[in-house]
């Protein structure tokens, strides 16, 4: 048997593909936490008497928060792995691969554990984020946008 | 596609105990009460998950050795291997025990290669009884081959879970109840299969390779055996492979995956079944041991599958090679 036959007779095998169902599930999920996001924005407006643009900063860092708090309680990849998407775009998908990696690796201690390792899966978004900030950086610079 | 014979048969080489030791899904899952010792909590009541992975070793070791009514002096080799980096599991495992040791790896195969080659060093007769033991843990393996385990993301429909547990046999030349017949070692098949979710995929050629080999060496076919099992291919690859040999014409019977045997892959969270080392490990020396010592069937064939990838290899884009063994299990009258 070859590789072509054989993909053929895996392909006519495959599990049914739950593609609609995540799609909805992750609107649906990462609607819900806008909507938080949203009341925790206004919150902090009224609160804190401040624009919009500075209470962003308190909404994020609560957002993070809760984010971390479930992961380490060992509920957030149980909401997450009906979410997908919903859960894993906004900066709770960031929070928890921070803090998920950082868990993992307590066991090897604070340096060679923790430290090397909270970015190991949030670490490309730092870096292309950083990469693409500067490219836009000189784009507008140049072209004096 | 087969060349020369690659199964080998044996006279003297028979069971004496076997010993398992399941973690929480195990326990909860169809086959929970054929397992010795289990525990609720993935540390095991250790540190650390790669402390708590030894500890299910010994717990089997022990559970069987006590079966046997033999204390580790009485071994005269330990064999063994697990998934996790340099199979440190098992070599920290066997620093505990006074007795010769040889580490393997043919990652989730390890379980019918650590039986084939114990099975060839007593026939042989430079050993008169060997020990053969396996593990695999979900967050040691996870954390070595995917994510950290309170990553959150959706896995694909085709994944399958790492089984926690060990698995330890004693065999010897002293008859017993159960003999190991024959073993077929496998060659490692390549079908260039890359994704590291789709283990079933990459791992079921692989099962159809060594089966057709041990059909044709043998002159045996489905319906020689009570029961045919494979180690993991899921419940996607036992589809494949299904399909495989009915596109040769040849029935298949009595045909199932430890994979999809060891959970309830309706009810428990483990998507298309089971994969690792304790997996087939789990099934074949809990479950079916008991069956062939309740005669309720008299010839067994495991065929444990393997995915012999690494982390690296996955990331450089490179195909999943793979590898299964037979063995076969018959009950002495």
């Amino acid at each position: 048997m070859d590789e072509t036959k054989y993909n053929k007779i895996a392909d006519s095998c495959k599990p049914k593909s739950g593609i609609v169902k995540n799609c909805i599930n992750a609107f649906i999920f990462g609607g819900v936490i806008a909507v938080i996001g949203q009341f925790l924005l206004e919150f902090y407006m009224e609160l804190l008497n401040v624009g919009q643009e500075k209470a962003s900063a308190p909404m994020i860092i609560t957002i993070v928060f809760i984010t971390c708090l479930l992961t380490g309680l060992g509920v957030f990849d149980k909401i997450a792995k009906h979410a997908g998407a919903g859960t894993f775009i906004p900066i709770t998908g960031f929070a928890n691969a921070m803090s998920s990696a950082a868990l993992e690796s307590k066991s090897e201690g604070l340096i060679q554990g923790i430290g090397s390792n909270i970015f190991k899966y949030g670490g490309s978004v730092i870096t292309y984020g950083i990469v693409s900030s500067f490219i836009f950086g000189v784009i507008r610079y140049v072209f004096k946008i | 596609m087969s060349s020369k014979s690659s199964t080998h048969f044996f006279h003297n080489v028979y069971v004496q105990s076997t010993g398992t030791c399941a973690g929480p899904m195990e326990h909860t899952g169809p086959l929970g009460s054929y397992f010795d010792v289990y525990f609720d909590d993935l540390y095991c009541h250790q540190k650390t998950f790669e402390k708590g992975e030894r500890e299910m070793q010994k717990v089997a070791i022990n559970s069987c050795l006590q079966k046997a009514k033999k204390k580790p002096n009485d071994i005269d080799l330990i064999l063994g291997g697990d998934l996790t980096n340099q199979i440190t599991a098992t070599s920290y495992t066997a620093a505990q025990y006074p007795v010769p040791y040889i580490g393997i790896y043919g990652a989730c195969s390890s379980s019918c290669l650590s039986m084939g080659v114990s099975s060839m060093l007593i026939e042989s007769n430079y050993f008169s009884s060997v020990l053969a033991f396996v593990s695999s843990h979900n967050a040691t393996a996870e954390r070595q081959y995917r994510y950290p385990l309170e990553y959150g993301i959706q896995k694909p429909e085709t994944t399958t879970y790492t089984a926690t547990g060990a698995g330890a046999i004693l065999l010897s030349n002293e008859p017993s109840d159960i003999r190991i017949e024959a073993v077929t070692f496998g060659k490692v098949i390549d079908f260039k299969q890359t994704n590291v979710n789709d283990m079933g995929r990459a791992m079921a050629p692989a099962a159809y390779d060594t089966l057709k080999q041990h059909f044709t060496d043998t002159n045996r076919d489905f319906n020689s055996y009570d029961l045919i099992v494979t180690g993991d291919l899921s419940d996607y690859g036992k589809k494949i492979l299904t399909k495989m040999f009915e596109e040769d014409n040849m029935e298949v019977n009595h045909y199932n995956d430890c994979g999809t045997l060891l959970y309830d892959i309706e009810k428990q969270d483990v998507f298309l079944g089971g994969s690792g080392c304790a997996c087939s490990a789990l099934v074949t020396y809990g479950y079916i041991m008991d069956q062939l010592r309740q005669k309720k069937w008299k010839k067994v064939l495991i065929v444990a599958t393997g995915a012999l990838m690494s982390p690296i290899t996955i990331m450089q884009k490179e195909s999943v090679p793979s590898i299964a063994h037979a063995i076969s299990l018959e009950v002495c009258d």
